[in-house]
């Protein structure tokens, strides 16, 4: 006699602490503190934070830790915390013009001022692996100098004084928040950004990619790329004014992009701009491509049905944790779904050999048979 | 827990879960926008469903939930688990003795009562995304209950197949207005709809919720020549005899040996044990 | 009589270039206007305007509806459009995948204006489908046929069928017999003729083939950088032109 399935439960404790033991490997090797991810993984606890949408490099290398190293899981971990936290408020707008640059770099101008400084980059490195490394990494100095304390002016601000970067709207207002209130559309410039920078960087990377291949080409240029330092200031009701509250890392892309112009306004340059917490260069770069893209609208630009010009596309299927979860539900079980279909293949399977047995009598054998009762 | 509010949520993400759930009470079948809260689970693993829940739910309830139709399926457990672990509430696995039941794909047997509310948990909310799928056009053609598209689905099932080949999810319209996804339930379910018990959907991924009063008509799409059929596998339960459930199938060894054992496991377990009071 | 539409002083404009302008004219029930010029004159912007694909910076598009009498459809509520655009009246795209469901069979894209109005019963949709085939010379037996099986000139006879089931009073065709072989173009310019005749349809057809309209319009409106610079009937425009364009027009098809 069948008996149905029972032990969920003790099936699911089980899986856990297995899940564990595995995550914690060979016990005769070391066990990785969250310090040693948070400094030697640094850009995978920054790409936590973006996506995660949660600045705290502690607790991005704790979920790295606590995700065996699957770094979407471990953004999972972070939203989930996140929105359990109390909000204080908001901050002010982050000047990134007052940014102590680790790096910072423009395509389109060969020099300007505070200089194009390259900064910890894998750039020109050859892409050799480095054996000494599997041995011992050692404490590798580089050459300091202290920093020029001459303000470093955004490369934008040049082309705009001359007209030549369309100015954007200014606005004081309140942005809608994606995490207070469901995403409709169309959704304004602001929503866009925020959706995209806590994006899936894979997925921002290959619609940036496609639109360089000429799905909705749009020339960019990067006026400037910089990393470093902001501070956060954040004004405090009791107080009355804004003070600052700490400092974050941020990568900030600019791209300068071609525009036609037309009959009544003389041909300008317009951008495209990308933003994410840490050095996440590779995002920032593929954020501004595809906010150039999706801008065609506004622009009067022809809308060549590509995905990354789609705002309803791109923003429904960027956030990578309702992709995941969405995209492996289908493992989860689906017996009663899957019932009505076989029941109703059978059915249409017998109808069809009906119809060709009365058409050509005794021919063929049933192509299904009945299921057994 | 410590640290977590009653079911997990705060109450201010409550209430505006609450609004959304009254809203869409208001407006039969109609898909309320809400803003959904990341949550300890995975989209498309029951995350609407467990917000309406946790939303709705108070000390003195008890819980049943449901995937399958079975307790005992692993999600199922997860969310159970989940529940007693945040809101301390009490659980059973016998329908007629929750207050509030969530479920995954099917609608108990057992008739459910005014008392009870009932709460889905729904993957794509919009009946009408796989005919259109950009949001924009899709709310337009509900604001003009433009639904001419989703018989031209039913027109080509006929044509194709001789009959509406849609077996699950099969889309009612709610008080002769909107047109609503009952979720993935088996399309022999869908006379079910029509309940004593309040209905609420939760769609956490697609931020909507949508709800079914009680008794509000719901009535399953069809034409006058080819009227809508509830339909199973046929035959009866291997393990309790049931003929009037509905039946998953069981495949028992290589040979092609298999059973029908019903789907709602309470309700053959129930079933079995009055036999066996009965003997 | 009533005109069954008349436009008044339409204007549409993009930035500072004219899409169209000034554009008045009065069709009466049964009359098929042209409307002649080389592309960029306007014709199709002024075809949109009416139908309400797009929005006219100013002017009145009067339709005499079928309840209630003349009224401005610009004013009209969405909803209201919306049910006019899928009853009383027809559009006709140039091409045919702009105006059928490439993924539906030919009977589904028939029948989805039935259904769309509350038609209930499968089989008196297909029935109405089937007599639709018929009547744009589709053969029975391809009614479960999708149309992206079929040549360019059944589809857009398909896409006739499908705009004519539910009886219009005003059809919008735009180049109608655009992109088809010569033999073809014949074969569908008759088609049209008659149905109209038999349905008593109104009908304006954006052209910029002026065998199109000789054949199918009663009346005749040269369009020019977004402006009508000559209108009249049809034999009377072709045979004896006033404006100096519409001489060049003329004398340019007359040379072919």
């Amino acid at each position: 006699m069948y008996v149905a399935v029972k032990g969920g439960e003790r099936a699911i404790n089980n899986a856990h602490a297995w899940l564990a033991e595995e995550r914690r490997g060979d016990t005769g090797i070391a066990e990785l503190s969250i310090e040693q991810i948070r400094e030697q993984l640094a850009l995978a606890v920054n790409r936590v934070m973006a996506e995660g949408s949660l600045y705290d490099p502690d607790l991005a290398a704790l979920a790295i830790k606590q995700s065996r190293g699957d770094l979407i899981e471990a953004i999972f971990l972070i939203r989930a915390y996140r929105t359990t936290l109390p909000r204080f408020g908001a901050s002010e707008p982050l000047d990134t013009g007052a940014m102590d640059c680790d790096r910072r770099i423009s395509a389109t101008f060969k020099d300007a001022p505070g200089g194009q400084i390259l900064g910890p980059t894998f750039d020109y490195t050859h892409r050799l692996l480095d054996f000494k490394l599997a041995a011992e990494g050692g404490a590798p100095e580089a050459v300091s100098e202290p920093a020029d304390p001459m303000d470093i002016p955004h490369i934008a601000s040049f082309l705009g004084a001359e007209g030549l970067l369309q100015e954007e709207a200014k606005s004081d207002a309140t942005p809608r928040d994606l995490t207070r209130e469901p995403l409709s559309f169309p959704a304004d410039r602001a929503v866009r950004l925020q959706a995209l920078t806590r994006g899936d960087e894979g997925f921002l990377l290959g619609l940036g990619y496609s639109t360089q291949r000429g799905y909705a080409r749009n020339h960019a240029f990067v006026g400037e790329l910089r990393i470093g330092k902001v501070p956060v200031e954040m004004e405090i009701p009791e107080l009355g004014f804004a003070i600052e509250i700490g400092e974050i890392d941020v990568t900030e892309c600019e791209t300068v992009n071609q525009f036609k112009g037309s009959k009544v306004e003389p041909p300008q340059f317009t951008r495209g701009y990308g933003l994410v917490f840490g050095q996440t260069e590779r995002k920032a770069i593929s954020m501004a491509l595809v906010d150039r893209a999706l801008r065609w609208e506004e622009l009067g630009e022809e809308n060549a049905g590509a995905a990354a010009q789609n705002v309803e596309f791109v923003l429904s299927h960027s956030d990578n944790i309702q992709a995941t979860g969405f995209v492996e539900h289908i493992k989860l079980p689906h017996y009663v779904d899957f019932q009505a279909e076989l029941e109703l293949v059978r059915r249409l399977r017998r109808e069809a050999e009906a119809a060709q047995q009365a058409a050509a009598p005794d021919a063929t054998q049933p192509m299904v048979e009945e299921p057994a009762e | 827990m410590s640290g977590y509010n009653f079911a997990y949520l705060d109450e201010d993400t409550k209430r505006m879960i609450r609004r959304a759930i009254l809203k869409g009470l208001a407006v039969p079948g109609y898909q309320v926008p809400f803003a959904s809260r990341e949550m300890p689970m995975p989209y498309g693993w029951g995350t609407g469903g467990v917000q309406v829940s946790a939303a709705v739910l108070v000390p003195e309830d008890v819980m049943k939930v449901i995937d399958q139709g079975a307790d005992d399926t692993t999600n199922a457990v997860s969310i159970r688990a989940f529940f007693q672990k945040t809101a301390q509430v009490a659980v059973t696995e016998a329908t007629g003795e929750a207050t509030l039941i969530q479920t995954r794909h099917r609608i108990p047997e057992r008739p459910l009562t005014e008392d009870q509310i009932l709460v889905y948990q729904v993957p794509i909310p919009e009946p009408l995304r796989f005919l259109e799928p950009r949001e924009t056009e899709t709310r337009k053609m509900h604001a003009l209950a433009e639904y001419g598209l989703m018989h031209v689905k039913l027109y080509e099932d006929i044509a194709r197949h001789g009959e509406i080949a849609t077996s699950y999810a099969y889309p009612v319209k709610v008080a002769d207005r909107y047109v609503m996804d009952p979720s993935p339930i088996p399309k022999f379910d869908n006379p079910k709809l029509e309940s004593a018990a309040i209905q609420l959907f939760g769609a956490g991924r697609e931020q909507r919720i949508y709800a079914l009063p009680p008794w509000t008509p719901a009535v399953s799409l069809d034409f006058e020549d080819h009227p809508f059929e509830a339909r199973k596998a046929p035959g009866c339960c291997g393990i309790c005899g049931a003929e009037d459930s509905y039946l998953d199938e069981v495949i028992l060894d290589d040979a092609g040996g298999r059973m029908f054992v019903c789907s709602d496991t309470d309700y053959c377990r129930s079933r079995v044990a009055a036999a066996e009071d009965a003997a | 009589m009533n005109p069954i539409l008349s436009v008044r002083n339409l204007e549409k404009r993009y930035g500072a270039r004219i899409g169209c302008t000034g554009v008045s004219f009065d069709l009466y029930p049964g009359e098929v206007m042209g409307i002649v010029g080389e592309s960029g004159s306007g014709k199709t912007t002024l075809l949109n305007c009416m139908a309400g694909g797009l929005v006219p910076d100013s002017g009145e598009v009067v339709f005499d509806m079928r309840e209630g009498g003349p009224r401005d459809v610009l004013k009209l509520s969405e909803p209201r459009r919306r049910m006019l655009a899928r009853t009383d009246w027809a559009f006709v795209h140039q091409n045919p995948r702009d105006g059928l469901r490439m993924g539906v069979s030919a009977g589904g894209n028939v029948g989805e204006r039935l259904m769309s109005v509350g038609a209930r019963n499968y089989g008196a949709i297909r029935a109405e489908a089937q007599d639709w085939l018929g009547r744009v010379e589709i053969a029975d037996d391809r009614i479960d046929d999708r149309p992206r099986d079929f040549s360019g000139g059944m589809q857009q006879r398909l896409q006739i069928a499908r705009n004519l089931v539910t009886g219009p009073r005003l059809a919008f065709m735009d180049e109608p017999t655009g992109g088809l072989d010569v033999s073809v173009q014949a074969r569908l310019l008759d088609l049209i003729r008659g149905l109209v005749h038999d349905m008593g349809l109104s009908a304006i057809v954006v052209t910029h083939d002026l065998a199109v309209v000789r054949l199918l319009a009663d009346r005749l409106m040269v369009m020019r950088q977004g402006r009508v610079v000559e209108q009249g009937l049809t034999d009377q425009v072709l045979d004896d032109p006033q404006d100096a364009y519409t001489q060049l027009l003329v004398s340019s098809v007359l040379q072919v």
